[in-house]
């Protein structure tokens, strides 16, 4: 994987979070429930442990490509 | 302050708790000292910053102790039992902040070990060479802190009030807050002897408490109220209920049309603010090579689903009928103590207690680098050796702790309050000159300057206009106001942030054309991308 591709891969994965929750419009809502939690509660919860996941990809697609860079003496 | 209220009975087991647990971390606060122990102690980088040592597990923990304060396990759960879907803001808000400061921090991190930097404001001057931009960054990050160390006394004191600490009204004011004093001035000795080695060692206490303490609530107190579904009904049957205020009703369980753009520039906004504040540089500065940061926004959300539970925690106050005769703050201690045997209240307290002693040290320690590097070594004292340094910054964190404690004794608790959400808006405007200046020189100095002060003032004169929920005539009585030109309600720290860049945007190249100095730029690019083990990052760094 070039380290073009690497970035390309993590900006996504970054920006996912944030997306999905400057959308209140998409998880305002009570319906579906889960466990007796509305869903406007159980989706931004939800999203907690999906950005753990997302931040761990980012981290092992970012922290090969920066070595890779000064290995080359790239700056 | 307010003397206990009714029903606010003496709880002997419960205070036996809390103080042995208190102890034992005083105690460790000053072996603290001891741990790590370096060669000497008195040099900014180790009194300051621990020895920029801390690794992923100790970083983890300083952090997460850092940034979720004692004041925020009382105050979210507040704003929730109050109103509901809004205050659970919190919850995105600390989703959001981790893949921006994923981006940003590495390359802060990288540039002030190369350059020995402190502090932000010293980097802001090594940047854009500008002393007023540096003086202005310090001055910002010393304010927006000093209420926030304020504010985790609060957290003590809401504690020792529903423990029944103090006595009546009659008692003599001395007596009444001599528990206080206690507490704080066994934070103020080791904080001075250790350094930042005392909140770290702490933060493990802390945060094993903490995580005990809302495992058990997050198991125990449904079950013993109804089950989640119950929670929710009850909540929501509450909070439609008209607020005798305003006429309308409390809030709700989801967000009403008009919270919309309010909730989500509040957590947008805060996610921005949150790692400009002083004392989260001074947790990642201290950490030891570059990855250390972005290893941990991988673990740290664990302290978000920590906060989401707290804040579910104001659901269940308001489905258990507790009646905090307005001071909202009380809601989940009076929980506790309604709902828990006595000796497991005086663990939840104790927890909330130390938690406020963690970031309340590092505060003071952020604020106090600041004031000694970008205001006694640049202005007074110059030629500064590393030990001198050390010595006014220790003096300097022991008078601002003592700044926050005549805070809280002397004026409203409210005042405390309005001055933090101030602070808020305030940090805010720091952002532009420091975390674009980690990635461009574009901006003007002076351009980056009239932004700031256009951002301050903006904020501060908006909020002066907000009156309190129910009182028109009040001043500084919230974070929202409408956002001009789009007719929508928004978090002012974000729309005088808005504000800031257009003027630095449209100056800079005003300013250009008409050859304004624009300052010595001392790093140069492979700076921000420098680790651990490269040149000029060596383990003795540079003493300046």
């Amino acid at each position: 994987m070039t380290n073009r591709t690497r970035y390309m891969l993590a900006a996504p994965l970054l920006g996912a979070p944030i997306v999905a929750l400057l959308m209140p419009g998409i998880y305002n809502r009570t319906e579906p429930t889960f466990a007796g939690f509305p869903f406007f509660y159980w989706y931004q919860l939800l999203w907690v442990l999906i950005t753990m996941c997302t931040m761990g990809a980012a981290y092992l697609l970012v922290v090969p490509a920066q070595k890779a860079q000064k290995g080359r003496g790239e700056k | 302050m307010s003397a206990p209220q009714t029903g606010l009975q003496f709880d002997g087991v419960a205070l036996a708790v809390f103080t042995v647990l208190f102890l034992l971390v005083a105690v460790m606060g000053f072996l603290a000292s001891r741990w790590r122990r370096p060669t000497d102690i008195m040099h900014l980088d180790e009194w300051g910053l621990g020895g920029r040592s801390f690794g992923t597990f100790i970083a983890w923990f300083l952090l997460g102790g850092d940034v979720f304060t004692a004041y925020t396990c009382i105050a979210v759960p507040a704003l929730v039992f109050g109103v509901g879907a809004l205050g659970f803001f919190a919850v995105p808000y600390t989703i959001m902040v981790w893949p921006i400061i994923f981006l940003f921090l590495p390359r802060l991190w990288s540039v002030s070990h190369r350059h020995g930097y402190v502090t932000t404001a010293d980097f802001v001057g090594g940047r854009h060479g500008s002393r007023a931009l540096t003086l202005a960054v310090a001055i910002t990050g010393i304010l927006a802190t000093m209420p926030y160390i304020a504010l985790q006394l609060v957290g003590i004191q809401v504690c020792l009030d529903v423990m029944g600490v103090g006595g009546g009204p009659d008692t003599p004011w001395i007596v009444r807050e001599m528990p206080l004093f206690v507490a704080f001035a066994l934070l103020a000795a080791y904080t001075y002897s250790a350094g930042l080695r005392a909140p770290a060692m702490i933060a493990f206490v802390k945060d094993t408490l903490i995580y005990l303490v809302i495992a058990v609530s997050i198991l125990y107190l449904p079950a013993k109220l109804g089950g989640w579904e119950h929670i929710f009904a009850t909540a929501g049957e509450k909070l439609a209920k008209t607020n005798p205020n305003t006429g309308k009703p409390l809030g709700g369980l989801l967000l009403s049309d008009k919270q919309i753009w309010p909730y989500c520039t509040l957590g947008f906004g805060s996610a921005l603010a949150l790692f400009i504040y002083p004392h989260s540089v001074t947790a990642v500065l201290s950490t030891k090579n570059r990855n250390v940061i972005r290893r941990n926004t991988v673990l740290l959300p664990m302290y978000t689903v920590l906060l989401g539970m707290i804040a579910l925690l104001g659901l269940m106050a308001l489905c258990a009928g507790v009646t905090t005769g307005g001071n909202n703050s009380l809601s989940v201690p009076l929980l506790f103590k309604q709902h828990f045997p006595s000796w497991f209240t005086g663990v939840a307290f104790a927890a909330i207690g130390i938690g406020a002693l963690v970031p309340a040290a590092i505060m003071s320690i952020a604020a106090a680098n600041l004031f000694t590097r970008n205001v006694y070594r640049a202005f007074i004292s110059p030629n500064a050796t590393p030990a001198a340094e050390t010595q006014v910054s220790k003096v300097s964190s022991l008078l601002l702790k003592f700044g926050a404690l005549v805070f809280v004794l002397a004026l409203d608790k409210s005042f405390a309050i309005q001055f933090q959400l101030l602070g808020g808006i305030w940090v805010m405007q720091t952002f532009p000159a420091l975390v674009f200046g980690l990635y461009t020189r574009w901006f003007h100095r002076r351009a980056l300057l009239v932004g700031w002060f256009v951002g301050m003032v903006y904020g501060t004169a908006t909020s002066y206009f907000v009156p309190a929920p129910g009182k028109p005539g009040t001043h500084f009585g919230g974070q929202i106001a409408e956002i001009p030109m789009l007719g929508e309600a928004g978090y002012i720290a974000l729309t005088a942030f808005a504000l800031n860049v257009l003027v630095a945007v449209v100056l800079t190249p005003i300013f250009r054309s008409f050859k304004m100095a624009e300052g010595v730029d001392e790093t140069n690019p492979s700076d921000y991308e420098a680790d651990a083990g490269d040149a000029g990052v060596a383990q003795d760094l540079p003493t300046h």
